[in-house]
């Protein structure tokens, strides 16, 4: 697999170089690996930490600004962050009024971010958790690593960010965010596998004329596999596994995001399919988002997420943020 | 007695066999995993053993605690807290004696097992590193040959079963038929220890 890299190696260091380039008003520390945002700490009001494996770009360093993260921490290509990275950003942010680390559940990142808030505390730093897990395609049991955070991540760091932009205090932040989380399902489908850097080629084989449902956003394979299908079909499928999940009653924000190697053309062509079968069901639709926002490196396909939002959710998703990845309002 | 170079030598060669079989781990990662197990040990213990050069830990526990946080610090995901905790707790478990007996490296290696456990809330069974760790750290009384032996058969032991815990648990029945990255890696450090003992 041909990428436009210099040596696997390097990857996350150029990019972090390159987001420092065309990003004045981030600090980029290339060396700790953490990207704050310039005006941090903002005084009396709370910072958001994110962070997580890298290869889900613009998620997480491309949300970090005003009315979105106040620092993110990346890691290694797929692999979540130390430790020490998460504790640097949560001192560069905290003004005092405390810190919220919002981790998607995967085990690694759990572990790195609860070690991180121990010696945060330690520090004297007031440190709340949130954990995102919003994909349905993973059984929530005893016996698995409980649901993956996806595409709600985003919808997280939106809100949450706005209810922080508006000086509210941490206990509110977090429940806030709790609350988009709770009201947040996703599920995803791979129409090819991606290829990390260390490894090179795809990281599992997906032949031609077939698809994965249920895939994460690690390369990993998903639940099923089936015959390829239209942009129509996987959006009934999709639809149907988020809305039986969350059975919404409010209306609802759309995320239709692209994997890293699906073109717009086709991910508004899935949207489409996606209001038809939401209209269908009696779904209505508060905002949309169409893009590549929580992606897989090179992974080719998408994820519908789902947030069903009361008046407050939305007023704070239609605030303004000023971040590299999302921008509006200002 | 086992002195501050035995443990020493356990890292460096650890280091060298993560080194060896680190596209191995990767690719043993890649069908139910995503494909970095072994570049990120290599990250990992190529830390350790450069701070063991630098700051020479004249002490069992100390070599180990400082290992444990060089793997928390640099290799992140799931193994780095894990690996970690294991060598710090072991390390903690030593204290400060400059010798220690086998008897009491396999008592300090079971506190560490079972950090590892709480931490991450697998049990034997679950297709992890603990199906290798739990059986190795039961041979420990007999010798570390046979550690290591009772290392490398749970690594293959997990091939048939589904995971429970961490990435390859997503894949629910799918993950049956491989096998697991962690346990394997935990069998090289374990045959790591028969190597340094020059069994």
């Amino acid at each position: 697999m041909k990428m436009l890299i210099n040596v696997p190696e390097t990857v996350v260091a150029d990019a972090l170089r390159g987001l420092a380039a065309a990003h004045p008003e981030l600090t980029v520390d290339v060396e700790n690996r953490v990207i704050v945002r310039r005006d941090a700490p903002v005084a009396g009001k709370v910072g958001l930490v994110s962070g997580g494996g890298s290869g889900h770009e613009p998620l997480h360093g491309g949300f970090v600004g005003p009315g979105m993260l106040s620092a993110a921490c990346p890691g290694e290509v797929f692999t979540s962050p130390v430790p020490d990275q998460m504790l640097r950003a949560a001192a560069a942010v905290d003004s005092g009024a405390g810190v919220l680390f919002i981790v998607k559940n995967y085990t690694g990142d759990v572990l790195n971010f609860d070690m991180a808030a121990e010696l945060a505390e330690d520090e004297g730093i007031q440190v709340a958790k949130v954990l995102v897990n919003d994909d349905v395609a993973v059984t929530d049991s005893l016996y698995t690593a409980g649901r993956r955070g996806t595409g709600a991540t985003l919808f997280v760091e939106k809100i949450a960010g706005a209810a922080a932009d508006e000086g509210m205090p941490l206990e509110r932040v977090e429940a806030i965010a709790r609350q988009v989380n709770e009201n947040s399902r996703s599920f995803g489908v791979a129409l090819s596998a991606c290829s990390t850097p260390a490894k090179g080629s795809p990281t599992f084989d997906l032949p031609p004329g077939e698809l994965e449902l249920g895939i994460g956003i690690h390369g990993e394979p998903g639940r099923e596999r089936r015959a390829m299908m239209t942009s129509g079909e996987i959006a009934e499928v999709a639809v149907e596994a988020v809305v039986e999940d969350l059975r919404p009653r409010n209306p609802v924000l759309v995320l239709v995001n692209g994997m890293g190697a699906t073109p717009l053309l086709e991910l508004y062509g899935f949207n489409a399919e996606v209001h038809r079968v939401l209209a269908a069901r009696g779904v209505p639709v508060a905002r949309v988002l169409v893009g590549n926002y929580v992606t897989s490196l090179d992974m080719a396909g998408a994820s519908l997420t789902l947030c069903q939002v009361d008046e407050e959710m939305l007023r704070l998703w239609d605030a303004p943020v000023k971040t590299p990845g999302l921008r509006w309002g200002v | 007695m086992l002195d501050a170079d035995f443990f020493r030598r356990w890292m460096t060669v650890t280091a060298a066999s993560v080194d060896r079989e680190a596209e191995r781990l990767t690719a043993l990662d890649s069908p139910i995993g995503d494909a970095d197990h072994g570049s990120n040990l290599h990250r990992g213990f190529t830390a350790v053993t450069a701070a063991l050069e630098k700051e020479a830990p004249g002490t069992p526990g100390g070599v180990l605690t400082l290992a444990g946080r060089q793997l928390i610090s640099t290799v992140g995901g799931a193994s780095g807290p894990l690996y970690g905790t294991l060598l710090r707790r072991t390390g903690k478990a030593l204290g400060d004696a400059a010798e220690v007996s086998a008897e009491q490296l396999a008592e300090a290696l079971r506190a560490g097992v079972d950090a590892v456990m709480t931490l991450g809330g697998a049990a034997p069974g679950d297709k992890t590193m603990i199906d290798a760790l739990v059986p190795a750290v039961d041979a420990l009384g007999d010798s570390f040959a046979t550690a290591r032996t009772a290392a490398e058969e749970g690594a293959v032991a997990t091939t048939p079963l589904q995971a429970r815990k961490g990435r390859a648990s997503y894949l629910g029945e799918r993950s049956i038929g491989h096998q697991d990255p962690g346990a394997t890696s935990a069998a090289l450090l374990v045959a790591g220890l028969a190597e340094a003992a020059g069994e």
